[in-house]
């Protein structure tokens, strides 16, 4: 980013540091920047603390590899969650988002990533190796594939349903279809074949129709 | 760039990649108009009506307008979504070798209906074709034919001999086929006759005709190594899809010895 001349060199950096961070546009930066240097002592003092204590404190768990303070992480030493079904993620803020829901009661892991064909991206960057070996002695009996619906999701559940294939565990993959709140005369081709390919009975039966 | 009336065209999504919060940015394929990118906002939210239209790997038509950098993209209507694509993993990888070879090679602001219809045509046969695979081989022998690196299966290309089926060599960084004698004097790799043959074959023939030729896996795996070499010759890099490939190649033949070996222990 271009400096003003009349920018002072420190507050200048401080911009530019704030620029760096992803979603954070030039005006943005120096309205964070005028923001911490008005603000009280203690409130900038406050910030950096917790700047440097995340980059200090966190580690990636060495079970579920989901960032902790503490390893193994608070989901995964939970005696009450059921260690026999892993939900397979792509990030740790998808992790925020399912436990949102209060759904699903079992444990985690964390690819950090996913499989990404045209950037070169394969299974041996991503947290696979560290899965499998999970999956091997754990008493893990499903494992759901909770990655994006896109190409780059849909190539790594692919590709994990085949190693994971071999191993005799179920392998499920979150549903797809209509977003609640959407209307159908909007609804792609695609989306509107997987949600027909998938209904479900009006009872509520938790049946699925097969898919015909 | 000046503010103009929406520009509409018919397109194929090569690839995505996300940008800002909840954007992507599209690389589109368009008949008149060649590689395009176009900002499809708020794509990556649940509540989107566009990001179903705009899935790689699809064709659809779009009404883009004109941004400060880049095209945005206003509506979208899918064509075909080519749903088995996405249902088998291994007509994925597939696709996505053939998308990315385009993404690397169509250029912006140059339009070729040829090179669309080849790419559509490409990805409607690998989504429906019974050997996907023979859709690739087909597709990367008219991709190399458009590019200018047609190669040559008539005559030497180092001593200019007429070719006959047996013992002869390809060399990829020659751009053809190398007789016995230039091959047993060190050039190109080993070619057997029926590889020579089924590259002859497909040269001349439609892919309609060209599928209905029955080859056995070590000749397929043959071709596809030198028709692979010939296009990263004329790409001068590696496409980088193969290792995917690669690793579903690799992770089925792991998950067969596993069954041999559960099956023997039985």
């Amino acid at each position: 980013m271009q400096r003003s001349p009349v920018t002072a060199p420190t507050l200048a950096r401080l911009i530019d540091a704030f620029h760096r961070l992803p979603g954070i546009g030039p005006k943005s930066a120096q309205r964070l920047a005028y923001y911490i240097l008005r603000a009280p002592r203690e409130e900038a003092e406050a910030l950096a603390e917790a700047l440097l204590e995340v980059k200090d404190r966190t580690q990636l768990c060495g079970v579920c590899q989901n960032i902790t303070d503490v390893d193994p992480c608070a989901v995964c030493s939970d005696p009450n969650r059921a260690a026999e079904t892993i939900c397979v993620v792509e990030e740790p803020l998808d992790i925020v988002a399912i436990e949102r829901t209060g759904a699903h009661r079992g444990r985690y892991h964390v690819l950090h990533g996913a499989i990404s064909p045209m950037d070169g991206i394969g299974p041996e960057d991503l947290k696979v190796r560290e899965l499998l070996a999970r999956l091997g002695d754990q008493g893990v009996q499903e494992v759901i594939l909770a990655t994006n619906p896109n190409l780059e999701g849909e190539a790594t559940a692919g590709y994990l349903s085949r190693v994971i294939g071999a191993m005799g565990l179920r392998i499920t993959r979150l549903a797809h279809g209509l977003p609640v709140g959407a209307d159908v005369e909007y609804a792609d081709e695609r989306t509107l074949r997987e949600a027909l390919t998938h209904r479900v009975l009006m009872d509520g039966e938790p049946d699925r129709y097969e898919a015909r | 760039m000046p503010r103009t009336q929406p520009l509409r065209t018919e397109a194929i999504v090569l690839r995505q990649r996300p940008i800002g919060d909840a954007d992507k940015v599209c690389v589109l394929l368009s008949p008149a108009h060649g590689r395009m990118e176009a900002v499809a906002r708020g794509v990556r939210k649940t509540t989107s009506r566009l990001a179903g239209h705009v899935d790689t790997l699809s064709r659809g038509t779009f009404q883009l307008a004109r941004g400060r950098s880049m095209y945005i993209v206003t509506q979208a209507q899918t064509l075909d979504a080519w749903p088995s694509l996405h249902d088998d993993i291994d007509r994925l990888s597939l696709a996505v070798g053939v998308a990315e070879l385009i993404d690397r090679t169509a250029m912006p602001d140059v339009g070729s209906r040829s090179l669309y219809r080849l790419t559509q045509e490409s990805l409607a046969r690998v989504a429906e074709a019974d050997d996907p695979a023979a859709a690739v081989r087909w597709f990367q022998l008219r991709w190399l034919d458009q590019q200018g690196y047609q190669p040559e299966l008539d005559a030497c290309v180092r001593c200019r001999a007429a070719l006959e089926p047996a013992g002869n060599g390809l060399a990829a960084l020659e751009g053809g086929v190398v007789c016995p004698d230039c091959h047993r004097a060190g050039a190109g790799a080993p070619l057997s006759s029926t590889a020579f043959r089924l590259l002859r074959y497909m040269r001349r023939s439609s892919f309609d005709l060209t599928a209905q030729v029955r080859v056995n896996r070590a000749a397929a795996s043959e071709v596809d190594r030198h028709l692979s070499a010939l296009v990263e010759h004329a790409l001068d890099g590696r496409l980088r899809s193969s290792s995917f490939a690669q690793a579903l190649e690799g992770a089925a033949r792991g998950a067969r010895n596993t069954r041999e070996v559960d099956h023997a222990a039985v």
